[in-house]
């Protein structure tokens, strides 16, 4: 069940490149296995967080101070696109980010921020620049806030920024609402589904092997 | 009214709830399940105290995590326990197991399709991103994460957000040695990898009408690279043969009534789409990526673009830092890069007629000196069936390395990476930084491309083959 969020202020790490895939925030070999969650945090962004002789590169942002401590992320055009994997949001959760402020998401990472319990806000591409634009002015020592409550954002400069959320996805956070308890309070609905359409649909239904 | 579109007809006849404006409760007729997070979900659920809804609409196969070596030597110790763990759960939950070595075990995007398990109108969903292919069948087909796969587990069922709709039409006729691959590389080229993001992308137009089955599913694979989550063609009569007879499809009366129902499917002409964007096919050529992401992509006979003549600064620095990482020069031609490796598989481009065209051009030559390429068939089926045609010959003896079938380089899930600073062509779907391997260096291209490119040992224009 997700954690349920209202209203954040933190520390916020610009990372502005366009169309970082979930390849590239949690790579799929530490996501082989069925015992992965609480060992994902470290490998977080591993390609960029570290250099080749697994050292830390000195000139990502997240082992930078204060960004280390960053619990929101401001990213840049189509952040998560590609695969659908849900550990690259658990990576990010273990390493502390519980909000991400872009122009764009991949649709799949999207979602699965939800189911995690991570804001994920869309705001304009001009709204994403300035944000970043006054985190680096206070060298990430000013902070942003986030209140999904009222969907605003106060940028380090005092700026003022309202979003949209699809509202059931915003109540869904605010409460830390488990979807599947809530589908499965509508399982007659979902058999009375099945039943008419065995008769509209018997091939869907059947599904033994005719060969 | 306006007419509806092939989306919204399948949308409407498979929600259960409407629990929004735009959000529904959606049923989904075919789960699919693989050994990265097949057992892990089953497992989730069981810690719930819950059970598998519909056992019998679930089906899995192993294909992430195997080894594609013969006799699957080398696949890793996790590897093997996911395989163990995949198969007692399955069992415990009566799913059916399409097991390794067995007809039916594959890719689980190739093994839906050629089983008949996936249908013109179904709702297909499984833990990955490429299940956007089976749309090409004429399904609404889409990749969920590990939440809503155990929600799909527990309830068959998955809330929704109705998305904004698309037409793409590949107008025109398709030109030598051009391929699907080519096409749907030249259209996210055109409006990017995000172009598509929100939307359900419909592929229409007289060259998609052309195109064989597998070719639409190579279409509709990446979609996702595009940023559409879901990707579908209409099903015509091409898609119906083949169908017919597969071991999963309807049968008889059944068979018909089906059919019957799948010809209603097709957008209505007056259906109205959030987005139109026209191809004209006769000006794609053989594509191929230079980049980081699949928007990165150039035809084989182009240059690599120069960052210095990129006024724009955010534009110019994406460029440096993909050049970097490929070891590439700016302003060069994309043609003559050596390679190192040469990977023809995965959900993309395994099917027999993928292999049948990179054999075309294998027939009777020989992988250049110091080049790896492998050959990976999408299924134990395709596998089998490529055997009977002689094509596992033609490859081994032009130098190529026959493999058992799974998703291997693509991915990278099961130890058989390229290594680092090596360069690849790879008939896959993603060239993202690591993605073959730590500091691999992917291009993208067609199965046809990326044999010619082992022969040449550089990125080559299948064109120039002789053959195509």
């Amino acid at each position: 069940m997700p954690k349920p969020f209202d209203r954040l202020t933190a520390t916020a790490a610009p990372i502005m490149r366009s169309n970082i895939d979930t390849d590239v925030i949690i790579r799929i070999e530490r996501l082989v296995g069925n015992s992965i969650r609480g060992t994902l945090g470290k490998w977080a962004f591993g390609s960029l967080r570290y250099l080749p002789d697994g050292s830390e590169n000195p000139d990502f942002i997240l082992n930078r101070e204060p960004y280390r401590e960053a619990e929101i992320l401001v990213t840049g055009p189509n952040f998560g696109c590609g695969s659908s994997r849900e550990g690259a949001v658990w990576s990010l959760q273990e390493r502390g980010i519980r909000a991400i402020v872009g122009s764009g998401f991949g649709d799949i990472f999207f979602a699965n921020c939800f189911q995690n319990g991570i804001l994920p806000v869309i705001v304009d591409k001009a709204v994403v620049d300035q944000l970043a634009a006054d985190i680096e002015a206070t060298q990430g020592a000013g902070k942003v806030s986030i209140d999904l409550e009222a969907q605003t954002i106060v940028s380090p400069s005092g700026a003022r920024h309202s979003f949209e959320i699809d509202p059931r996805r915003r109540e869904g956070l605010l409460k830390g609402l488990d979807e599947v308890a809530l589908t499965l309070q509508r399982d007659d609905e979902i058999h009375a589904f099945q039943a008419s359409d065995r008769t509209a649909r018997p091939w869907i239904h059947s599904t033994r092997i005719s060969a | 009214m306006p007419g509806r579109s092939l989306l919204e007809k399948i949308w409407d006849q498979h929600v259960i709830a409407r629990l929004s404006e735009d959000t529904d409760l959606l049923h989904i007729d075919r789960h699919l399940l693989h050994d990265l997070g097949g057992s892990r979900g089953l497992l989730d659920l069981k810690s719930r105290g819950l059970k598998v809804h519909n056992p019998e609409l679930t089906f899995a196969t192993p294909d992430h995590a195997l080894s594609t070596a013969p006799g699957r030597a080398g696949t890793s110790k996790i590897g093997q326990e996911l395989l163990a763990a995949l198969r007692v759960e399955t069992a415990a939950s009566g799913i059916t197991l399409f097991d390794v070595d067995q007809p039916g075990q594959g890719i689980v995007h190739v093994i839906g399709p050629e089983l008949g398990l996936s249908l013109p109108g179904a709702t297909i969903v499984c833990g990955d991103s490429h299940t956007c292919t089976h749309g090409g069948l004429g399904a609404l087909a889409f990749g969920i994460g590990s939440s809503e796969l155990t929600h799909v587990l527990a309830t068959q069922a998955l809330i929704q957000r109705r998305p904004k709709t698309m037409r793409a039409r590949f107008e025109g006729r398709l030109p030598l040695g051009v391929t699907a691959k080519d096409m749907i590389l030249a259209l996210i080229g055109q409006i990017g990898a995000a172009g598509g993001t929100g939307y359900a992308v419909e592929y229409a137009g007289s060259a998609i009408r052309a195109l064989p089955i597998e070719g639409r599913l190579t279409i509709c694979n990446l979609s996702i690279e595009l940023g559409a989550k879901m990707g579908m063609v209409a099903p015509d009569e091409k898609t119906f043969e083949f169908l017919r007879g597969r071991p999963y499809a309807p049968q008889g009366e059944m068979w018909d009534l089906a059919v019957k129902a799948w010809r209603e499917l097709p957008s209505d002409p007056d259906a109205v789409f959030d987005r139109e964007v026209v191809i004209d096919v006769e000006k794609i050529i053989p594509q191929v990526t230079w980049g980081i992401s699949p928007e990165h992509v150039v035809g084989v006979d182009g240059i690599i673009p120069d960052p210095k003549a990129v006024d724009d600064p955010a534009r110019r620095a994406a460029i440096e830092t993909a050049l970097e990482y490929m070891g590439l020069q700016g302003g060069a031609p994309i043609a003559g890069t050596p390679v190192d490796w040469v990977f023809i598989g995965s959900c993309t481009n395994s099917r027999l007629s993928d292999l049948r065209a990179a054999a075309e051009v294998a027939r009777g030559r020989k992988v250049a000196a110091g080049v790896r390429a492998w050959v990976v068939p999408g299924s134990e089926n395709v596998k089998r069936e490529a055997v009977a045609e002689g094509l596992d010959k033609i490859f081994i003896e032009a130098g190529f390395e026959w493999r058992e079938p799974g998703c291997s380089m693509c991915l990278a899930a099961n130890g058989e990476v390229v290594a680092p600073g090596q360069r690849s062509v790879s008939t896959s779907n993603r060239n993202f930084v690591g993605r073959q391997g730590p500091r691999a260096r992917t291009h993208l291209a067609s199965p046809a491309s990326a044999a010619a490119s082992a022969i040449a040992g550089a990125i080559a224009d299948v064109r120039m083959m002789g053959r195509s």
